[in-house]
Protein backbone atom coordinates (compact mmCIF):
# COMPACT_ATOMS: atom_id res chain seq x y z
CA UNK A 1 0.00 0.00 0.00
CA UNK A 2 2.80 2.49 1.28
CA UNK A 3 4.90 0.89 -1.52
CA UNK A 4 2.34 2.03 -3.82
CA UNK A 5 1.42 4.98 -3.09
CA UNK A 6 5.00 6.43 -3.25
CA UNK A 7 5.36 4.66 -6.57
CA UNK A 8 2.62 7.06 -7.71
CA UNK A 9 4.07 9.89 -5.89
CA UNK A 10 7.58 9.59 -7.55
CA UNK A 11 5.37 8.52 -11.23
CA UNK A 12 3.33 12.01 -11.05
CA UNK A 13 6.35 13.77 -9.86
CA UNK A 14 8.32 13.15 -12.35
CA UNK A 15 5.23 13.51 -15.22
CA UNK A 16 4.82 17.10 -13.57
CA UNK A 17 8.27 18.09 -13.73
CA UNK A 18 8.10 16.74 -17.38
CA UNK A 19 4.96 19.12 -17.73
CA UNK A 20 7.31 21.84 -16.00
CA UNK A 21 10.43 21.56 -17.74
CA UNK A 22 9.92 23.30 -20.87
CA UNK A 23 8.49 26.10 -19.62
CA UNK A 24 11.19 26.50 -16.87
CA UNK A 25 13.86 26.31 -19.35
CA UNK A 26 12.85 28.63 -21.92
CA UNK A 27 12.63 31.66 -18.79
CA UNK A 28 16.11 30.65 -17.66
CA UNK A 29 17.44 30.74 -21.35
CA UNK A 30 16.18 33.60 -22.03
CA UNK A 31 18.36 35.53 -19.32
CA UNK A 32 20.80 33.46 -20.85
CA UNK A 33 24.36 36.03 -22.45
CA UNK A 34 24.92 33.57 -25.06
CA UNK A 35 24.16 34.32 -28.55
CA UNK A 36 23.25 30.76 -29.63
CA UNK A 37 20.77 28.14 -28.15
CA UNK A 38 22.62 26.62 -24.93
CA UNK A 39 22.26 24.79 -21.80
CA UNK A 40 22.92 25.65 -18.99
CA UNK A 41 23.43 29.10 -19.73
CA UNK A 42 27.49 30.47 -19.46
CA UNK A 43 25.99 33.81 -17.63
CA UNK A 44 22.84 35.63 -17.37
CA UNK A 45 22.27 38.97 -18.11
CA UNK A 46 19.38 41.14 -19.49
CA UNK A 47 20.92 40.98 -22.75
CA UNK A 48 17.62 39.92 -24.90
CA UNK A 49 14.91 41.43 -22.88
CA UNK A 50 17.02 44.70 -24.29
CA UNK A 51 17.42 43.44 -28.03
CA UNK A 52 13.61 43.29 -27.64
CA UNK A 53 12.53 46.50 -26.42
CA UNK A 54 15.24 48.23 -28.49
CA UNK A 55 14.10 46.71 -31.29
CA UNK A 56 11.28 48.29 -33.34
CA UNK A 57 11.45 44.81 -35.72
CA UNK A 58 10.05 43.26 -32.49
CA UNK A 59 7.52 46.26 -30.87
CA UNK A 60 5.77 47.24 -33.80
CA UNK A 61 4.31 43.16 -34.44
CA UNK A 62 3.87 43.76 -30.46
CA UNK A 63 1.52 46.45 -31.08
CA UNK A 64 -0.11 45.34 -33.68
CA UNK A 65 -1.12 41.79 -31.72
CA UNK A 66 -2.53 43.87 -28.36
CA UNK A 67 -4.18 46.23 -30.61
CA UNK A 68 -5.83 43.29 -32.46
CA UNK A 69 -6.56 41.51 -29.53
CA UNK A 70 -8.15 44.94 -27.70
CA UNK A 71 -10.56 45.01 -30.97
CA UNK A 72 -11.15 41.29 -30.54
CA UNK A 73 -12.13 41.34 -26.90
CA UNK A 74 -14.87 44.06 -27.44
CA UNK A 75 -16.47 42.45 -30.61
CA UNK A 76 -16.26 38.79 -29.32
CA UNK A 77 -17.25 39.87 -25.93
CA UNK A 78 -20.11 41.47 -27.01
CA UNK A 79 -21.30 38.97 -29.71
CA UNK A 80 -20.66 35.90 -27.64
CA UNK A 81 -22.77 37.64 -24.84
CA UNK A 82 -25.25 38.52 -27.13
CA UNK A 83 -25.17 35.11 -28.80
CA UNK A 84 -25.30 33.26 -25.29
CA UNK A 85 -28.25 35.51 -23.99
CA UNK A 86 -30.07 35.22 -27.17
CA UNK A 87 -30.00 31.69 -27.49
CA UNK A 88 -32.15 30.69 -24.56
CA UNK A 89 -34.95 32.39 -25.80
CA UNK A 90 -34.93 30.35 -29.11
CA UNK A 91 -36.64 27.04 -30.46
CA UNK A 92 -35.03 23.91 -28.74
CA UNK A 93 -33.90 22.67 -32.31
CA UNK A 94 -32.69 25.69 -33.28
CA UNK A 95 -31.30 26.55 -30.09
CA UNK A 96 -29.23 23.24 -30.50
CA UNK A 97 -28.18 24.32 -34.26
CA UNK A 98 -26.93 27.67 -33.50
CA UNK A 99 -24.88 26.53 -30.78
CA UNK A 100 -22.94 23.92 -32.59
CA UNK A 101 -22.49 26.53 -34.95
CA UNK A 102 -21.06 29.06 -32.53
CA UNK A 103 -19.18 26.45 -30.82
CA UNK A 104 -17.89 24.93 -34.08
CA UNK A 105 -14.61 26.80 -34.39
CA UNK A 106 -13.20 24.70 -31.42
CA UNK A 107 -13.78 21.43 -33.07
CA UNK A 108 -12.77 22.53 -36.54
CA UNK A 109 -9.59 22.02 -37.24
CA UNK A 110 -7.24 25.50 -36.64
CA UNK A 111 -5.62 24.88 -40.36
CA UNK A 112 -9.13 23.87 -42.16
CA UNK A 113 -10.43 27.33 -40.66
CA UNK A 114 -7.52 29.33 -41.70
CA UNK A 115 -7.66 28.23 -44.84
CA UNK A 116 -11.01 28.35 -45.35
CA UNK A 117 -10.77 32.37 -44.18
CA UNK A 118 -7.79 32.99 -46.17
CA UNK A 119 -9.84 31.89 -49.34
CA UNK A 120 -12.64 33.74 -47.86
CA UNK A 121 -11.23 37.30 -47.09
CA UNK A 122 -8.53 37.61 -50.34
CA UNK A 123 -11.86 38.07 -52.29
CA UNK A 124 -12.17 41.12 -49.99
CA UNK A 125 -8.32 42.41 -49.94
CA UNK A 126 -9.13 41.91 -46.36
CA UNK A 127 -5.54 39.71 -46.27
CA UNK A 128 -2.67 41.54 -44.85
CA UNK A 129 -4.95 43.88 -43.06
CA UNK A 130 -5.62 44.49 -39.28
CA UNK A 131 -9.44 43.88 -40.24
CA UNK A 132 -8.80 40.59 -41.28
CA UNK A 133 -7.31 39.57 -38.47
CA UNK A 134 -9.94 41.30 -36.38
CA UNK A 135 -12.32 39.45 -37.87
CA UNK A 136 -11.30 36.29 -38.14
CA UNK A 137 -9.83 36.41 -34.51
CA UNK A 138 -13.59 37.31 -33.28
CA UNK A 139 -15.00 34.25 -34.88
CA UNK A 140 -12.14 31.96 -33.03
CA UNK A 141 -12.78 34.06 -29.84
CA UNK A 142 -16.53 34.22 -29.91
CA UNK A 143 -16.56 30.70 -28.56
CA UNK A 144 -14.88 31.00 -25.42
CA UNK A 145 -16.78 33.82 -24.32
CA UNK A 146 -20.41 32.16 -25.34
CA UNK A 147 -19.41 28.86 -23.08
CA UNK A 148 -18.30 31.60 -20.08
CA UNK A 149 -21.79 33.32 -20.24
CA UNK A 150 -23.58 30.53 -20.63
CA UNK A 151 -22.39 28.64 -17.68
CA UNK A 152 -22.65 31.83 -15.98
CA UNK A 153 -26.59 32.25 -16.99
CA UNK A 154 -27.26 28.90 -16.38
CA UNK A 155 -26.48 29.35 -12.34
CA UNK A 156 -28.82 32.49 -12.65
CA UNK A 157 -32.32 32.10 -11.10
CA UNK A 158 -34.89 33.05 -13.48
CA UNK A 159 -37.28 34.35 -10.68
CA UNK A 160 -34.63 37.54 -10.36
CA UNK A 161 -35.78 38.32 -14.28
CA UNK A 162 -39.49 37.59 -13.45
CA UNK A 163 -39.18 39.41 -10.05
CA UNK A 164 -37.93 42.66 -11.79
CA UNK A 165 -39.96 42.58 -15.17
CA UNK A 166 -43.43 41.90 -12.73
CA UNK A 167 -42.29 45.29 -10.47
CA UNK A 168 -42.48 47.08 -13.84
CA UNK A 169 -38.76 47.11 -15.47
CA UNK A 170 -38.76 47.48 -19.07
CA UNK A 171 -37.14 44.16 -20.46
CA UNK A 172 -33.75 46.40 -21.50
CA UNK A 173 -33.76 47.67 -17.68
CA UNK A 174 -33.94 44.41 -16.38
CA UNK A 175 -30.55 43.25 -18.64
CA UNK A 176 -28.81 46.00 -17.65
CA UNK A 177 -29.67 45.62 -13.83
CA UNK A 178 -30.33 41.91 -12.63
CA UNK A 179 -28.94 40.22 -15.41
CA UNK A 180 -25.70 41.97 -16.50
CA UNK A 181 -24.26 42.23 -13.01
CA UNK A 182 -25.24 39.08 -12.13
CA UNK A 183 -23.29 37.14 -15.36
CA UNK A 184 -20.02 39.88 -14.94
CA UNK A 185 -17.87 37.57 -14.16
CA UNK A 186 -18.24 35.02 -16.63
CA UNK A 187 -18.53 37.95 -19.26
CA UNK A 188 -15.12 39.18 -17.96
CA UNK A 189 -13.82 35.45 -18.28
CA UNK A 190 -14.88 35.18 -21.83
CA UNK A 191 -13.16 38.76 -22.58
CA UNK A 192 -9.88 37.56 -20.77
CA UNK A 193 -10.43 34.29 -22.61
CA UNK A 194 -10.94 35.89 -26.33
CA UNK A 195 -7.74 38.22 -25.06
CA UNK A 196 -5.70 35.40 -25.11
CA UNK A 197 -7.26 33.42 -28.34
CA UNK A 198 -6.12 36.28 -30.32
CA UNK A 199 -3.13 37.18 -28.87
CA UNK A 200 -1.83 33.63 -29.31
CA UNK A 201 -3.00 33.01 -32.28
CA UNK A 202 -0.64 31.69 -34.83
CA UNK A 203 -1.82 29.30 -37.99
CA UNK A 204 -4.54 31.90 -39.09
CA UNK A 205 -2.12 34.36 -38.55
CA UNK A 206 0.48 32.51 -40.90
CA UNK A 207 -1.99 33.13 -43.52
CA UNK A 208 -3.88 36.38 -42.77
CA UNK A 209 -1.08 38.59 -42.09
CA UNK A 210 0.90 38.82 -45.19
CA UNK A 211 3.11 41.43 -44.92
CA UNK A 212 1.35 44.17 -43.77
CA UNK A 213 0.41 43.33 -40.37
CA UNK A 214 2.34 40.76 -38.81
CA UNK A 215 1.56 39.75 -35.29
CA UNK A 216 3.84 39.16 -32.48
CA UNK A 217 3.25 35.22 -32.66
CA UNK A 218 4.01 35.07 -36.53
CA UNK A 219 7.33 37.46 -35.72
CA UNK A 220 8.29 34.59 -33.28
CA UNK A 221 7.79 32.15 -36.33
CA UNK A 222 9.97 33.68 -38.57
CA UNK A 223 12.50 33.85 -36.67
CA UNK A 224 11.96 30.63 -34.93
CA UNK A 225 12.40 29.29 -38.59
CA UNK A 226 15.20 31.22 -40.24
CA UNK A 227 17.27 32.27 -37.08
CA UNK A 228 17.77 30.63 -33.61
CA UNK A 229 18.11 33.52 -30.97
CA UNK A 230 17.22 33.87 -27.39
CA UNK A 231 15.30 36.74 -28.03
CA UNK A 232 12.88 34.72 -28.82
CA UNK A 233 12.99 32.85 -25.46
CA UNK A 234 12.85 36.46 -23.56
CA UNK A 235 9.50 37.53 -26.09
CA UNK A 236 8.23 34.00 -24.43
CA UNK A 237 8.75 34.49 -21.48
CA UNK A 238 7.05 37.75 -21.67
CA UNK A 239 4.13 36.14 -23.15
CA UNK A 240 4.45 33.70 -20.60
CA UNK A 241 3.70 36.11 -17.96
CA UNK A 242 0.91 37.93 -19.93
CA UNK A 243 -0.96 35.33 -20.59
CA UNK A 244 -0.74 33.45 -17.06
CA UNK A 245 -2.03 36.17 -15.51
CA UNK A 246 -4.69 37.01 -17.76
CA UNK A 247 -5.85 33.25 -17.84
CA UNK A 248 -5.54 32.68 -13.65
CA UNK A 249 -7.37 36.11 -13.25
CA UNK A 250 -10.16 34.14 -15.98
CA UNK A 251 -9.73 31.07 -13.75
CA UNK A 252 -10.51 33.28 -10.12
CA UNK A 253 -13.42 34.76 -11.91
CA UNK A 254 -15.36 31.81 -13.19
CA UNK A 255 -14.74 30.47 -9.70
CA UNK A 256 -16.68 32.87 -8.49
CA UNK A 257 -19.16 32.81 -10.93
CA UNK A 258 -22.61 31.21 -9.42
CA UNK A 259 -22.23 27.88 -10.87
CA UNK A 260 -19.66 26.71 -14.11
CA UNK A 261 -19.63 23.50 -15.64
CA UNK A 262 -17.36 21.95 -13.37
CA UNK A 263 -14.70 24.00 -14.36
CA UNK A 264 -11.47 22.03 -14.47
CA UNK A 265 -9.90 22.00 -10.79
CA UNK A 266 -12.88 23.03 -8.72
CA UNK A 267 -12.70 20.35 -5.61
CA UNK B 1 -29.14 38.59 -33.66
CA UNK B 2 -28.41 34.85 -34.11
CA UNK B 3 -27.47 35.16 -37.87
CA UNK B 4 -25.18 37.89 -37.27
CA UNK B 5 -22.35 35.91 -35.55
CA UNK B 6 -23.46 32.57 -37.24
CA UNK B 7 -22.25 34.10 -40.92
CA UNK B 8 -19.02 34.65 -40.56
CA UNK B 9 -18.22 31.61 -39.08
CA UNK B 10 -20.97 29.64 -41.44
CA UNK B 11 -19.33 31.12 -44.14
CA UNK B 12 -15.94 30.00 -43.00
CA UNK B 13 -16.77 26.62 -42.87
CA UNK B 14 -18.67 26.14 -46.31
CA UNK B 15 -15.28 28.02 -47.86
CA UNK B 16 -13.47 25.91 -46.56
CA UNK B 17 -15.29 22.42 -47.48
CA UNK B 18 -16.70 23.86 -50.44
CA UNK B 19 -14.11 26.22 -52.15
CA UNK B 20 -13.90 23.84 -54.89
CA UNK B 21 -15.77 22.90 -57.80
CA UNK B 22 -18.10 20.67 -56.25
CA UNK B 23 -16.88 17.16 -58.12
CA UNK B 24 -16.35 14.22 -56.72
CA UNK B 25 -13.39 13.35 -59.06
CA UNK B 26 -11.09 15.01 -56.48
CA UNK B 27 -12.32 12.70 -54.26
CA UNK B 28 -11.70 9.93 -56.31
CA UNK B 29 -8.11 10.83 -57.20
CA UNK B 30 -7.48 10.49 -53.24
CA UNK B 31 -7.53 7.13 -52.98
CA UNK B 32 -4.66 6.26 -55.38
CA UNK B 33 -2.81 9.24 -54.53
CA UNK B 34 0.01 7.39 -52.47
CA UNK B 35 1.53 10.63 -50.70
CA UNK B 36 -2.00 11.19 -49.40
CA UNK B 37 -2.53 7.82 -48.07
CA UNK B 38 1.03 7.90 -46.56
CA UNK B 39 0.61 11.04 -45.09
CA UNK B 40 -2.99 10.38 -44.05
CA UNK B 41 -1.85 7.01 -42.53
CA UNK B 42 1.54 8.70 -40.72
CA UNK B 43 -1.33 11.64 -39.04
CA UNK B 44 -3.78 9.03 -37.66
CA UNK B 45 -0.52 7.18 -36.36
CA UNK B 46 1.04 10.42 -35.08
CA UNK B 47 -2.37 11.24 -33.06
CA UNK B 48 -2.69 7.54 -32.06
CA UNK B 49 0.72 7.24 -30.20
CA UNK B 50 0.21 10.53 -28.42
CA UNK B 51 -3.12 9.73 -27.17
CA UNK B 52 -1.90 6.75 -25.87
CA UNK B 53 0.73 8.17 -24.71
CA UNK B 54 -1.36 11.43 -22.60
CA UNK B 55 -3.48 8.47 -21.23
CA UNK B 56 0.21 6.84 -19.81
CA UNK B 57 0.99 10.05 -18.55
CA UNK B 58 -2.05 11.60 -18.09
CA UNK B 59 -4.08 8.76 -15.91
CA UNK B 60 -1.74 9.23 -12.85
CA UNK B 61 -1.88 12.74 -12.72
CA UNK B 62 -5.51 12.64 -12.41
CA UNK B 63 -5.60 10.09 -10.17
CA UNK B 64 -3.56 11.98 -7.89
CA UNK B 65 -5.15 14.93 -8.31
CA UNK B 66 -8.19 13.76 -7.14
CA UNK B 67 -6.85 10.97 -4.15
CA UNK B 68 -4.25 13.77 -2.96
CA UNK B 69 -6.22 16.73 -1.69
CA UNK B 70 -3.39 18.13 0.12
CA UNK B 71 -0.74 18.49 -3.10
CA UNK B 72 -3.74 18.95 -5.42
CA UNK B 73 -3.39 22.81 -5.63
CA UNK B 74 0.09 22.70 -6.74
CA UNK B 75 -0.41 19.64 -9.43
CA UNK B 76 -3.39 22.05 -10.54
CA UNK B 77 -0.99 24.88 -11.39
CA UNK B 78 1.57 22.14 -12.70
CA UNK B 79 -0.76 21.55 -15.14
CA UNK B 80 -2.65 24.96 -15.90
CA UNK B 81 1.02 27.14 -16.04
CA UNK B 82 1.97 25.54 -19.45
CA UNK B 83 -1.78 24.81 -20.56
CA UNK B 84 -2.69 28.55 -20.81
CA UNK B 85 1.11 28.91 -22.39
CA UNK B 86 0.43 29.20 -26.28
CA UNK B 87 1.51 25.88 -28.23
CA UNK B 88 4.32 28.45 -30.58
CA UNK B 89 5.86 28.55 -26.96
CA UNK B 90 5.56 25.48 -25.77
CA UNK B 91 7.26 24.11 -28.88
CA UNK B 92 10.12 26.68 -29.14
CA UNK B 93 10.46 25.02 -25.48
CA UNK B 94 10.82 21.57 -26.73
CA UNK B 95 12.97 23.08 -29.59
CA UNK B 96 15.51 24.43 -26.58
CA UNK B 97 15.34 21.53 -24.75
CA UNK B 98 15.64 18.94 -27.74
CA UNK B 99 18.47 20.89 -29.81
CA UNK B 100 22.20 20.12 -30.39
CA UNK B 101 22.71 22.42 -27.38
CA UNK B 102 19.65 21.90 -25.62
CA UNK B 103 19.39 20.40 -21.99
CA UNK B 104 19.12 17.37 -23.18
CA UNK B 105 21.86 16.75 -25.27
CA UNK B 106 24.31 18.19 -22.74
CA UNK B 107 23.14 16.56 -20.15
CA UNK B 108 23.53 12.97 -21.73
CA UNK B 109 27.22 14.52 -22.84
CA UNK B 110 27.87 15.43 -19.09
CA UNK B 111 27.01 12.07 -17.87
CA UNK B 112 29.03 10.15 -20.68
CA UNK B 113 26.42 8.72 -21.98
CA UNK B 114 26.67 9.59 -25.48
CA UNK B 115 30.19 11.11 -26.69
CA UNK B 116 28.19 12.83 -29.59
CA UNK B 117 25.26 15.41 -29.38
CA UNK B 118 22.35 13.31 -30.58
CA UNK B 119 20.03 14.07 -33.23
CA UNK B 120 16.35 14.75 -31.47
CA UNK B 121 15.14 17.60 -33.40
CA UNK B 122 13.40 17.04 -37.13
CA UNK B 123 12.54 13.50 -35.88
CA UNK B 124 9.32 11.92 -35.84
CA UNK B 125 9.91 11.37 -31.73
CA UNK B 126 10.13 15.17 -31.17
CA UNK B 127 7.23 16.29 -32.36
CA UNK B 128 5.54 13.21 -30.26
CA UNK B 129 6.84 14.45 -27.37
CA UNK B 130 6.05 17.68 -27.75
CA UNK B 131 2.28 16.88 -28.75
CA UNK B 132 1.98 14.82 -25.68
CA UNK B 133 3.67 17.67 -23.63
CA UNK B 134 1.11 20.17 -25.03
CA UNK B 135 -1.78 18.06 -24.74
CA UNK B 136 -1.87 16.36 -21.88
CA UNK B 137 -3.66 18.86 -19.74
CA UNK B 138 -6.62 17.80 -22.37
CA UNK B 139 -6.58 14.05 -21.02
CA UNK B 140 -6.00 15.07 -17.20
CA UNK B 141 -8.79 17.16 -16.19
CA UNK B 142 -11.59 14.87 -18.14
CA UNK B 143 -10.61 12.13 -16.16
CA UNK B 144 -10.29 14.12 -12.76
CA UNK B 145 -13.34 15.12 -13.47
CA UNK B 146 -14.46 11.66 -13.75
CA UNK B 147 -12.47 10.46 -10.65
CA UNK B 148 -14.28 12.85 -8.93
CA UNK B 149 -17.76 11.55 -9.71
CA UNK B 150 -17.03 8.01 -8.17
CA UNK B 151 -18.78 8.09 -4.95
CA UNK B 152 -15.95 7.15 -1.99
CA UNK B 153 -18.46 5.15 -0.43
CA UNK B 154 -17.92 2.50 -3.29
CA UNK B 155 -14.24 1.75 -2.51
CA UNK B 156 -14.92 2.12 1.06
CA UNK B 157 -17.48 -1.08 0.69
CA UNK B 158 -15.38 -2.97 -1.39
CA UNK B 159 -12.26 -2.69 0.76
CA UNK B 160 -14.73 -3.30 3.85
CA UNK B 161 -15.57 -6.68 1.89
CA UNK B 162 -12.18 -7.54 1.48
CA UNK B 163 -11.17 -6.43 -1.23
CA UNK B 164 -7.22 -5.44 -1.99
CA UNK B 165 -6.44 -1.93 -2.90
CA UNK B 166 -5.39 -2.99 -6.35
CA UNK B 167 -8.45 -5.08 -6.93
CA UNK B 168 -10.66 -1.87 -5.77
CA UNK B 169 -8.87 0.11 -8.38
CA UNK B 170 -9.04 -2.53 -11.13
CA UNK B 171 -13.09 -3.70 -10.26
CA UNK B 172 -14.04 -0.23 -8.98
CA UNK B 173 -12.16 2.85 -9.95
CA UNK B 174 -11.19 2.31 -13.29
CA UNK B 175 -14.03 0.72 -14.89
CA UNK B 176 -15.93 3.80 -13.40
CA UNK B 177 -13.84 6.51 -14.63
CA UNK B 178 -13.88 5.51 -18.39
CA UNK B 179 -16.47 7.99 -19.43
CA UNK B 180 -13.31 10.28 -18.29
CA UNK B 181 -11.30 8.22 -20.38
CA UNK B 182 -12.48 7.99 -23.39
CA UNK B 183 -13.54 12.06 -23.16
CA UNK B 184 -9.71 12.91 -22.44
CA UNK B 185 -8.84 10.86 -25.75
CA UNK B 186 -11.51 11.95 -28.14
CA UNK B 187 -10.34 15.50 -26.77
CA UNK B 188 -6.31 14.48 -27.92
CA UNK B 189 -6.81 12.02 -30.91
CA UNK B 190 -9.18 15.33 -32.70
CA UNK B 191 -6.72 17.81 -31.40
CA UNK B 192 -3.66 15.56 -32.37
CA UNK B 193 -5.34 15.36 -35.92
CA UNK B 194 -5.52 18.94 -36.88
CA UNK B 195 -1.85 19.88 -35.12
CA UNK B 196 0.07 22.04 -37.92
CA UNK B 197 2.77 24.54 -35.84
CA UNK B 198 4.24 21.44 -33.73
CA UNK B 199 5.05 18.94 -36.54
CA UNK B 200 5.79 22.08 -38.54
CA UNK B 201 8.43 23.24 -35.75
CA UNK B 202 9.75 19.58 -34.45
CA UNK B 203 9.35 17.27 -37.56
CA UNK B 204 11.76 16.19 -39.94
CA UNK B 205 10.91 17.09 -43.48
CA UNK B 206 9.73 13.58 -44.40
CA UNK B 207 7.46 13.34 -41.16
CA UNK B 208 4.64 15.33 -42.95
CA UNK B 209 1.08 15.23 -41.34
CA UNK B 210 -2.04 15.99 -42.79
CA UNK B 211 -2.43 19.86 -42.05
CA UNK B 212 1.03 20.64 -43.15
CA UNK B 213 -0.06 19.32 -46.50
CA UNK B 214 -3.02 21.84 -46.37
CA UNK B 215 -0.79 24.34 -45.87
CA UNK B 216 1.94 23.53 -48.11
CA UNK B 217 -0.81 22.85 -51.00
CA UNK B 218 -2.50 26.48 -50.39
CA UNK B 219 1.21 28.14 -50.81
CA UNK B 220 1.27 26.59 -54.09
CA UNK B 221 -2.23 27.68 -54.69
CA UNK B 222 -3.36 24.33 -54.87
CA UNK B 223 -6.67 25.23 -54.13
CA UNK B 224 -8.47 22.29 -54.90
CA UNK B 225 -6.38 19.40 -53.64
CA UNK B 226 -5.91 21.78 -50.55
CA UNK B 227 -9.95 22.03 -49.95
CA UNK B 228 -10.52 18.10 -50.64
CA UNK B 229 -7.45 17.20 -47.97
CA UNK B 230 -9.34 20.04 -45.31
CA UNK B 231 -12.70 18.23 -46.20
CA UNK B 232 -11.29 14.63 -45.28
CA UNK B 233 -9.71 15.95 -42.21
CA UNK B 234 -12.76 17.91 -41.41
CA UNK B 235 -14.91 14.56 -42.13
CA UNK B 236 -12.84 12.19 -39.68
CA UNK B 237 -12.19 14.90 -36.86
CA UNK B 238 -16.30 14.71 -37.38
CA UNK B 239 -16.84 11.32 -37.43
CA UNK B 240 -14.37 10.22 -34.32
CA UNK B 241 -16.36 12.67 -32.05
CA UNK B 242 -19.63 11.53 -33.65
CA UNK B 243 -18.77 7.51 -32.33
CA UNK B 244 -17.62 8.40 -29.22
CA UNK B 245 -19.69 11.02 -28.21
CA UNK B 246 -22.55 8.68 -28.62
CA UNK B 247 -20.79 6.09 -25.80
CA UNK B 248 -22.41 6.57 -22.69
CA UNK B 249 -21.38 9.37 -20.11
CA UNK B 250 -18.80 10.86 -22.52
CA UNK B 251 -21.34 13.57 -23.37
CA UNK B 252 -20.69 14.21 -20.06
CA UNK B 253 -17.55 13.94 -19.21
CA UNK B 254 -16.88 16.45 -22.02
CA UNK B 255 -18.88 19.38 -20.53
CA UNK B 256 -15.94 20.44 -18.14
CA UNK B 257 -14.08 23.45 -19.80
CA UNK B 258 -13.23 24.01 -22.93
CA UNK B 259 -9.96 25.39 -22.70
Amino acid sequence: MTVARLLLATVVGLILLFLALPIVVVMVVSFSSATYLTFPPPAFGMRWYTAYFTSDDWLRPTWLSLWVAACVVVLATFLGTLAAVGIGRLPRALRVLASALIVSPLIVPAIVAAIGIYYAFARYGLVGTPVGLILAHTCLAVPFVFISVSASLAGLDPRLEQAALSLGATPSGTFFQITLPLIRPGVLAGALFAFVTSFDELVVALFMSGSGAVTLPRRMWDDVLYQIEPTIAAVSTLTIVLTVVLMGCAHLLRKRAPTDLGQAGEP
Amino acid sequence: MLAFYAVPVLSMLIRSVNDPIWTLSHYASLTGDTVFLKVLSNTLYTSLIVTLGALVLGYPVALSLVRAPRCAPVILILILLPFWTSVLVRSYAWMVLMGRHGLINEALLAADMIDRPLRILNTPLATRIAMIHILLPYMVLPIANALRQIDPSLARASSGLGATPGATFRQITLPLSMPGVAAGMLLVFVLALGFYITPAMLGGPREITLSMLIAQQVDQLNWAYAATLSAVLLATTLAIIAAIYRLPGVGNALRMNAR
